[in-house]
């Protein structure tokens, strides 16, 4: 595959139908809530565009972001998009290992200057760059050479978004986001546990399509994250009717009710997995009976337990109750006693006017 | 403070603090009345001050002819907003959950967006009675800065729980984060405001009635 093809050359020679490409052109229209007369533009500039460079780094992560994208149906046209950019460096997916591999990686640096998009899911271990190294060179040194280079930078799952899993307390490697070192390179977080396939190949689109995203203030593309899951529940009408799932199995799950009594996060959690869904459209985590988890939000592991209702205290509670009535008992007894011991001074104190003090002259 | 640290700061350390102080307080003003004692009463007795006391708590609860015709307006809107008070607090399921996990004690909650139309409701309510008391110039004279004090503290809980449910403005954590603070808020000056009255009327109207009970009269 020549690197100076144009999108539309490369997907036409992989036998992709100008039918399917403008129907992914209106699905991604519609992804981004954008009106039909766009998808004419979004069509004649990603038949223009050229293959970007990609280059993906993998930091302290699980792999879980790149099984998502791999994992969208088999010969969908996210993978002819994703075929048709140049992923010139993904340590999971490449062919090649070793020093060549890393080659790969600096040539595509060099050869793209200035002009690659760097993805990155994991965080990055502040405390010790030791914690986690590739080629033996730490995450925070690969980060930083990479990302002087790219023209922008996409931060992939909620890891490189926001510290993630490995930033939850305690958070041994001290492990930051990428937006936490890189001050000077536009960035684009994906947050998700892992994000949603359509959502990472969306998000790259619209970088090529129209430059870069609105973003919100967490740095999340307005287009996939401008909506919370609660807003757009196909299970919102039964929290407005009051009608909710009291256990996992109970009536009121198997009938489908809200899921807010077993914790679920929507209201905080802002993602398109209630109206993206998953695995083609199938289902997305409440749909098949789960509350859920928020992990599209910062701190999304430590934010009380997943199974507690927002509304509730995350601390123990019993124990700020013990000590504020035994301190009130303390208080009170000695703010009780001191006033008594005024009050019987002052009945001590009284004088009483007797006749004779009323018949003096003044 | 990011927003997530800020909504896990008020449902943990804040909310923990918060209860502290309220329940320290609560004991602390019961204590030191229950102290302070009453005089003993050396007349002989002519009827029940248990009796007594019990009927006037109920009693006070049902204004007077008289006093509707003079203060109607206050009467009709201390109601309605006490009663909405009531149901937002109590029968709202987000709520529940609160004094389930407090109390071990649940009970059913009406409908979301009926708690959502009485919110509005208690929200015009308070606002009535704030424009009648500077409106009023013998209200206005009794008002002490406290008084403006506890109002705010009453409707802010209404309005940040109104836009909490409705989602205006704000982002989904800040909107409940700041719903949690200003409850907390109200939590803290409860007990060492006038707002001390939902539980120091029920001694206040027991003495009341066990004098006039101890007399053999009704008060």
């Amino acid at each position: 595959m020549k690197k100076d093809q144009t999108l539309g050359e490369t997907l036409r020679r992989q036998g992709v139908s100008r039918r399917s490409f403008l129907k992914f052109c209106a699905t991604t229209a519609s992804l981004m809530a954008l009106p039909p007369s766009m998808i004419p533009v979004i069509a004649a500039t990603l038949e223009k565009a050229r293959r970007p460079s990609v280059i993906w780094l993998s930091f302290q992560e699980c792999t879980g972001c790149t099984e998502s994208i791999t994992r969208s149906s088999s010969a969908s046209i996210e993978d002819l998009i994703f075929n048709a950019i140049s992923l010139d460096y993904h340590h999971t997916l490449q062919a090649a290992s070793g020093s060549a591999a890393e080659q790969a990686r600096e040539t595509a640096m060099q050869e793209n200057h200035g002009k690659y998009i760097l993805v990155v899911d994991g965080s990055i271990p502040a405390a010790n760059n030791g914690y986690s190294t590739i080629a033996g060179i730490s995450n925070f040194d690969m980060l930083k050479e990479a990302a002087e280079g790219a023209a922008a930078i996409v931060a992939v799952g909620s890891c490189s978004s926001f510290g993630g899993i490995p930033h939850a307390n305690p958070n041994p490697t001290g492990a930051v986001s990428v937006s936490d070192l890189i001050k000077d390179k536009p960035i684009v977080n994906v947050p998700g546990c892992p994000p949603i396939p359509a959502v990472i190949t969306g998000v790259l689109v619209q970088f090529l399509t129209f430059g870069l995203p609105d973003l919100d203030h967490l740095g999340r593309p307005k287009a996939f994250y401008g909506q919370s899951i609660h807003d757009r529940c196909y299970r919102r009408p039964f929290y407005d009717k009051g009608l909710f799932a009291d256990t996992f199995d109970d009536e009121g799950a198997r009938k489908g009710w809200c899921l807010y009594k077993l914790g679920c996060k929507g209201p905080t959690t802002y993602n398109a997995c209630a109206t993206e869904k998953w695995n083609d459209g199938t289902s997305f985590p409440i749909q098949s009976g789960h509350p859920c988890l928020g992990c599209s939000e910062p701190d999304f592991w430590d934010a009380g337990s997943f199974y507690r209702s927002l509304s509730t205290p995350t601390e123990n509670i019993g124990k700020a109750a013990v000590y504020g009535i035994g301190a009130g008992l303390l208080a009170g007894a000695v703010v009780g006693s001191v006033q008594r011991a005024r009050k019987q001074s002052a009945v001590k104190a009284h004088q009483r006017v007797t006749i004779d003090d009323l018949d003096k002259e003044s | 403070m990011t927003e997530a640290e800020f909504l896990l700061w008020v449902r943990g350390p804040a909310f923990n603090a918060a209860l502290f102080i309220m329940l320290a307080g609560i004991v602390v003003r019961f204590v030191e009345i229950l102290f302070l004692g009453r005089k003993t009463n050396l007349a002989q007795a002519r009827g029940s001050e248990v009796a007594g006391g019990f009927y006037t708590t109920w009693r006070r609860m049902i204004p007077d002819a008289d006093s509707f015709i003079r203060s109607g307006f206050t009467i009709i809107a201390g109601y309605v907003f006490h009663i909405g008070l009531f149901v937002v607090i109590f029968l709202f399921v987000p709520h529940i959950l609160v004094f389930e996990r407090a109390l071990g004690v649940s009970w059913g909650g009406l409908p979301s967006n009926i708690v959502d139309a009485t919110t509005v409701v208690t929200i015009v309510a308070l606002v009535a009675v704030l424009l009648h008391r500077i409106k009023d110039p013998v209200l206005r004279m009794l008002s002490n800065a406290s008084d403006y004090l506890v109002w705010l503290v009453t409707i802010l809980p209404l309005i940040t729980g109104w836009m909490a449910f409705n989602r205006v403005g704000l982002s989904g954590p800040m909107l409940i984060g700041i719903h949690i603070l200003s409850v907390e808020l109200l939590m803290i000056l409860f007990p060492f405001t006038k707002l001390s009255h939902a539980f120091t009327l029920f001694l206040a109207r027991w003495y009341n009635g066990a004098i006039a009970g101890y007399k053999g009269v009704r008060s």
